[in-house]
């Protein structure tokens, strides 16, 4: 049984882009500025929980089809993954190395470094684990 | 030697698969193949000119343990009793069990029985030594509790392997220190140490130890209790366990030691002492008892006594009498355990107050009880062996040549007047034990069947024992020179060669003992019945059984009374101790360390801020404690964490600001939505001293932090490793951002662990709500 509540649902289609357009400059700012994975993850998770406020578990559920328990090993291996892909190049695992490139389209000047991967196995991890609390404790009877 | 040691083992293996047929033919006729070879075996070794020799085998040889096996005179007299003995029980228990009994079982038991054995008297190294004492207490468990269905058996087996186990770990304890002082593990290397061993301050612990290990196991006083139990065990077992093997491991013991430990007076005031005592005691309590078992139980105990009290003495004549007794007590005691089981078969009762007038059915065997019987209390006749080892007995109790000083000079002078004394019940049991059964009248009314002789075959092994008393008494000196000279040597290190006569002539001493014996036991056993009210007053209601059970029930009470003391099953009583550990450790520890200091070199200043914020922080916990609403104690829980949000603001972390601001959203929501379905928290009806006791554990537990905290922030030892992360961040890490730097790059691991443990938390909460069961569905 749900009030009428237009105020609320207009607010928050906008409310929930700009916290998502945040947590992703938080994610990639991260290496430079404060942010990272973790804030980046559960800034994302805020925003989708903002939108299941609003809108509802079936509207969520037809947004994103995804299932967010199974996202959480998702994440998990990308940061094992990209931990062990150093051992391709004889290193240690979880060894990390940056490069700066230079005159890129659009970008100009931009660093590229291993780390953002290992980071975004965190911030992957981090939404599905939020969510996949928050969901189950809030949808149970 | 092996082979000795590990075929009976090997072959109880293989019995499960002979037990499947033993509707055809009895199991023991495989296993009779085992203990007879090991004895052919090991009588080739008798001879005059037999020679101590030993073999060394690797086992643990890291840590200098070898199966060292050694072979002199005392384990060659023991390790033939063993299988000479075996050999005429497992005959016996051929007829004496029937095939409808669990014979695998049986068998199986008493194989693992020889086979430690024959390891404990060939052992040379303590600690194989140690390994198959442990096997002969846990094998006689098995056994003793073979009729398990019984709760007698199930006592007597519970309480020969508390005892025996007590005395096995008390043993370790000695044969580790000996090990320790002499810095090896082979006993005969020890023995050319024993004057390090002498020496050492650890002397009397390795005596007490030992002895402790000695006396349970062959069930000197008081710790003789275990055995009466034990004859709930099928006779077979009684005969060879109880009175032939087993208890005569600890005598084996105290002799193989000997040369180490008998340098000390203590050695002569404990062992004697306690053997004297044994004898007396047990010659006494067996006159009481009216079960044949019981009887022989209470005479093995004072025989072994008196055996000990010999080994005590440690002269010549008294080690010489101890070996011989060894094997006539052997003979005439396993021939009695086997008599009687024969009268329990064939009357089904052993309770000698029905018994009576059996000699007229049961001929043969009333013969073997009559040479038996009177060959154990001694009576002088040139045909029984036991007449030859009490007498020497005496010749040693009288302690000629022997100086001691103090207290063991008044036991020396005391002891032949002990001994005559024990030995004077020792012939009352011996003479009630025979004409009880089988003189007087025939209590027809009191036995179920008719009683008749025994089969042959179950007569065969008294006979043989029987026969062998006979010849021992004809021909004392026959294994003299060839074996039991060998067998004194290993205990008392010198040559004894003793000639043993029925007749020493009219002025001899013992002589005259052996006749006061006779006449004094005479008369007694003719008037038992007047006198035997006695038993009333001494020992009355004294008794060591008591003190046992007196012991296994209140441990058991009072462990289950202090373990539901405190195991409560309530979570704040646990808490409880957790906390009220830490702060008696952590104060001991702050009070005994004693360079504590308080310094601040380099405190930053407070603002204003920084001090409103904290107070809030104050102010929010004290009044978490107090609110009785639920939501609003998490509430006001957020104003804490918010605070600290902006505390990290204030000191500049904008990382942890942030996650700590979203976390403790997240936190607050999840509580709330939580506790929305708990029922409103209710005031709590506490004492006024708990909620005090809890409030002062609270706030010294507090204290307790804070000090430590500023006792750990005052003594900085090495300069902080954070300066190498503030100036390496760029170079290696390529980040500005230190601290995602550290977390992605640097300490990439514990991130990784971090993200797996909440993954995990997140499976666990959805497996927990969605997976749940209701009452009574499966």
């Amino acid at each position: 049984m749900r009030t009428n509540d237009v105020i609320l649902r207009t607010t928050t289609t906008l409310i929930a882009f700009i916290l998502l357009a945040f947590s992703v400059y938080l994610f990639l700012a991260g290496h430079n500025a404060p942010g990272g994975g973790f804030i980046g993850g559960l800034m994302t998770a805020a925003a989708i929980i903002l939108m299941y406020m609003t809108y509802g578990i079936e509207s969520i559920r037809k947004i994103i089809p995804v299932n967010f328990r199974s996202i959480v090993p998702v994440g998990l291996l990308i940061a094992v993954l990209s931990g062990a892909g150093s051992f391709l190049f004889g290193e240690p695992f979880l060894s990390q190395t940056f490069a700066h490139l230079h005159h890129v389209p659009i970008f100009g000047e931009m660093e590229l470094a291993t780390a953002m991967l290992f980071d975004l196995g965190v911030y992957v991890t981090v939404v599905g684990i939020t969510l996949t609390i928050i969901l189950t404790i809030a949808n149970d009877q | 030697m092996l082979t000795a040691i590990f075929l009976p083992l090997i072959l109880a293996c293989f019995i499960p698969l002979i037990s499947k047929w033993k509707y055809s033919i009895h199991t023991g006729w495989f296993v009779l193949i085992i203990p007879f070879s090991i004895f052919v075996y090991l009588i080739q070794q008798v001879g005059t000119r037999f020679s101590p020799f030993e073999k060394t085998y690797p086992w643990i040889p890291s840590m200098d343990i070898h199966f060292d096996l050694y072979l002199d005179g005392l384990s060659l007299l023991f390790g033939l009793l063993i299988s000479g003995i075996g050999t005429l029980v497992v005959l016996y228990s051929i007829y004496y069990l029937h095939k409808s009994e669990k014979l695998g079982h049986f068998y199986l038991y008493l194989l693992m029985f020889m086979s430690a054995m024959f390891g404990v008297v060939f052992s040379d190294n303590v600690y194989v030594l140690y390994t198959f004492w442990e096997l002969t207490s846990l094998s006689s468990f098995l056994l003793i509790g073979y009729w398990n269905h019984r709760k007698g058996s199930r006592y007597g087996a519970l309480k020969s392997m508390l005892i025996t186990v007590f005395g096995g770990l008390s043993m370790l304890g000695g044969l580790l220190l000996l090990t320790i002082v002499t810095d090896t593990t082979s006993i005969q290397e020890m023995i050319s140490q024993k004057e390090t061993i002498m020496n050492s301050p650890q002397f009397g612990w390795i005596l007490a130890f030992l002895f402790l290990g000695a006396f349970t196991k062959s069930a000197q006083f008081p710790f003789h209790i275990w055995l009466p139990d034990a004859m709930e065990a099928p006779t077979p077992v009684s005969a060879y366990l109880h009175s032939a093997t087993m208890v005569k491991a600890g005598i084996f013991l105290i002799a193989r030691f000997s040369p180490i430990l008998a340098q000390s007076d203590w050695f002569f005031i404990i062992v004697s002492g306690f053997g004297i005592l044994t004898l007396c005691w047990g010659s006494f309590m067996a006159v009481r008892q009216t079960d044949l078992k019981g009887i022989l139980a209470y005479s093995t105990i004072s025989q072994l006594g008196m055996i000990m009290a010999m080994l005590g003495f440690g002269t010549k004549i008294a080690v010489f009498a101890a070996v011989f007794h060894i094997l006539n007590h052997a003979t005439f005691k396993g021939s009695l355990f086997m008599v009687a089981g024969i009268v329990d078969h064939e009357t089904g009762t052993r309770d000698i107050r029905k018994l009576g007038g059996l000699m007229t059915f049961m001929p043969i065997t009333a013969t073997l009880a009559f040479f038996g019987t009177f060959s154990m209390a001694g009576f002088p006749l040139p045909f029984l062996n036991g007449f030859y080892s009490k007498e020497l007995f005496f010749d040693a109790a009288l302690l000629h040549h022997f100086s001691v000083e103090g207290f063991a000079q008044l036991l020396k002078v005391i002891i032949p007047y002990l001994a005559v004394f024990g030995s004077i019940f020792t012939f009352v049991y011996s003479m009630y034990l025979v004409f009880g059964t089988f003189r007087g009248e025939y209590k027809e009314r009191e036995l179920k069947t008719k009683p008749h002789e025994a089969p042959i075959g179950m007569l065969i092994s008294p006979i043989i024992l029987v026969v062998g008393v006979i010849i021992i008494g004809l021909f004392p000196n026959l294994f003299n020179e060839s074996f039991l000279a060998h067998a004194a040597k290993s205990i008392k290190g010198v040559e004894i060669h003793k000639h043993i006569k029925f007749w020493h002539g009219f002025n001899s001493v013992p002589l005259y003992m052996s006749l006061a014996v006779v006449v004094l036991g005479s008369i007694l056993a003719y008037t038992r019945k007047r006198w035997s009210s006695v038993y009333n007053v001494i020992p009355g209601t004294l008794s060591f059984n008591r003190v046992y059970d007196w012991l296994v029930d209140k441990t058991t009470a009072y462990s289950e009374v202090i373990t539901k003391g405190y195991m409560s099953g309530s979570l704040k009583h646990y808490v409880r101790y957790i906390l009220i550990a830490i702060l008696v450790v952590t104060f001991g520890t702050l009070w005994l360390t004693t360079d504590l200091t308080i310094s601040n070199p380099d405190l930053a200043s407070i603002g204003i801020p920084d001090m409103l914020v904290v107070g809030m922080m104050v102010i929010a916990s004290v009044a978490t404690i107090f609110t009785n609403n639920r939501i609003a104690a998490i509430l006001i829980l957020g104003v804490v964490g918010y605070g600290l949000s902006i505390l990290f603001v204030i000191y500049r972390a904008p990382d942890l600001a942030l996650t700590q601001l979203i976390i403790e959203t997240v936190t607050v929501a999840l509580f709330l939505l939580v506790f929305m379905h708990l029922p409103k928290l209710e005031k709590r009806n506490e004492s006024k001293g708990t909620i005090f006791f809890n409030a002062t554990v609270s706030i010294l537990f507090g204290a307790m932090m804070t000090f430590v905290a500023i006792f750990s922030y005052s003594s900085k030892w090495f300069e902080p490793i954070s300066d190498y992360f503030l100036e390496t961040s760029v170079s290696l890490g390529g980040g500005h951002n230190v601290v995602n730097v550290i977390l992605v790059d640097m300490r990439g691991l514990d991130t990784l662990f971090e993200i797996t443990v909440l993954g995990i938390a997140a499976l666990g909460i959805y497996g927990m709500i969605k997976l749940r069961r209701n009452k009574g569905e499966k």
